[in-house]
């Protein structure tokens, strides 16, 4: 068990002070408030636990996006897993899929009911299940392209034929044109997702940088990777500059992972589809292609599926805000569910159930962690 | 779910590599890592994938680009080809 090196671990307090300095002085030569967005569970979650909100200066607010899989996974297509698992076919998930409520209920819930829901941490897994079981086992397979790309490379490589995916993946750079495209968005930069961009390669921001005269950085995951992205970011804002940044090059360089993205657009196409409050995406769904309808249990259980009565929405659900604090419109606080009706145990809304939802890090973290300072203090 | 961790390979058979995350060992499936890897390499792995090798040089690249901004040595920062990111460009 040998300890990583030191070198992987981007807290170094030192920098960060510097860094948090150097952006305040971006900000202040702006001489106007600035918004900015990053698209990110996963940013959002470091801002939150190294209490990265209460550093950043006034004038600069920085809001999250579309930026959780598990979030913007629609209703209906959690009532699908729903449906197959309650007709008694066994359902595999990633955790965090388990409690997002349905129209009528969560996985977790029909799973109480007795009908087969199983975590899974890695797609090679419903691969060894799949195996061993001999019956029908369906992937509900849910995530952005860094998670499609691991469905993909499962089915490219012969997977057994009681194998099924049920594809909800989705195409981020899809919504990002959504929601710079938005009525009313005060967002003038947007801070991309390093794992995401591993994948994709930050090229592909250039087309939408230019045509949205909006920069784009794309940071990695430490507290000194984001904080570095915003200096980029509020800089190429303040002087005007629709640029592409790559502030993660450890990661991610223009092309990407060009065999991922082979793999992934080999056996998914992109489609139409409803992000969970936010909109009806152009391509921002990834669909099975025809080659590997052996294998989609879109059309395997087609009857099943069509047999399943129609859910019914909780009342409450209307008042729910996920769709608004996704486009950067509105923050948590600004929900009267939030924290009251709606809470991690119980939640109403996808933003507080996942990890990744800025409802869930703000409910636990204390408003964004706009409390506390940890690398900056 | 959308987590990418970094690890190190202590084992590789056919397509896949037994991966260290910090004392945890873990079955990963190198079917879309787009070069090479080798025993000691650093991967980024996301859902049982390694997605990248990470390159020792591009670890030192970041770090130098951090320094460059914590010191305001903007032509450090613009030597480092951070901009437009060409710095691995082609991998």
């Amino acid at each position: 068990m040998s300890a990583p090196p030191p070198r992987l671990e981007f807290r170094d307090v030192a920098r960060g002070r510097a860094l948090q300095a150097r952006l305040e002085r971006a900000v202040g030569r702006a001489g106007r408030p600035i918004t900015v967005m990053h698209v990110c569970g996963s940013h959002e979650q470091a801002i939150a636990r190294y209490g990265l909100r209460a550093r950043f200066p006034d004038g600069l607010r920085v809001q999250m996006g579309p930026g959780c899989p598990v979030c913007v996974t629609d209703a209906p297509e959690i009532d699908a897993a729903v449906a197959l698992a309650r007709a008694g076919v066994r359902i595999l998930t990633y955790g965090d899929m388990l409690r997002v409520p349905g129209r009528e209920m969560s996985l977790e819930q029909a799973r109480a009911e007795g009908a087969r829901v199983e975590v899974i941490y890695a797609a090679t897994q419903a691969v060894d299940i799949a195996r061993a079981a001999g019956e029908p086992v369906v992937f509900f397979a849910t995530g952005f392209e860094t998670t499609a790309v691991a469905t993909a490379a499962v089915l490219l490589a012969a997977p057994p034929p009681n194998l099924y995916v049920l594809s909800a993946h989705k195409w981020v750079p899809a919504a990002m044109e959504v929601v710079a495209s938005a009525e009313g968005s005060a967002i003038e930069g947007y801070l991309a997702a390093g794992h995401a961009a591993t994948i994709t390669g930050h090229g592909l921001f250039e087309a939408f940088a230019e045509k949205h005269r909006r920069p784009v950085v794309v940071a990695g995951f430490e507290p000194l990777d984001i904080l570095a992205g915003l200096v980029l970011l509020v800089e190429l804002v303040a002087e005007g500059k629709a640029e592409v940044v790559n502030a993660f090059p450890r990661c991610v360089s223009r092309a990407g992972n060009r065999r991922a993205m082979e793999a992934l657009l080999r056996v998914f196409e992109p489609t139409d589809g409803e992000w969970r409050g936010i909109a009806r995406v152009t391509g921002g769904d990834l669909r099975l292609r025809s080659a590997f309808a052996a294998h989609d249990a879109a059309l395997r259980f087609a009857s099943e599926l069509a047999a399943a009565p129609p859910a019914i929405e909780r009342p409450d659900a209307a008042l729910c805000k996920c769709g608004g604090i996704m486009t950067g419109l509105l923050q948590p606080t600004d929900c009267r569910l939030f924290g009251k009706e709606c809470r991690p145990e119980a939640p109403v809304g996808a933003c507080m159930v996942s990890s990744e939802g800025v409802c869930r890090i703000w409910h636990e973290h204390g408003l964004g962690g706009a409390a506390s300072g940890e690398v900056a203090s | 779910m959308c987590l990418g961790v970094p690890g190190r390979i202590v084992e590789i058979e056919g397509t896949s590599a037994v991966v260290d995350f910090w004392g945890v060992r873990r079955k990963v499936a190198l079917d879309v890592v787009d070069e090479e890897v080798a025993v000691g390499d650093h991967v980024l792995v996301h859902v049982g994938f390694a997605i990248r090798r990470i390159a020792p040089e591009d670890l030192a690249e970041t770090l130098a680009f951090f320094e460059a901004m914590a010191s305001e040595d903007l032509e450090g920062l613009e030597a480092g080809a951070l901009r437009g990111g060409t710095s691995a460009e082609g991998t």
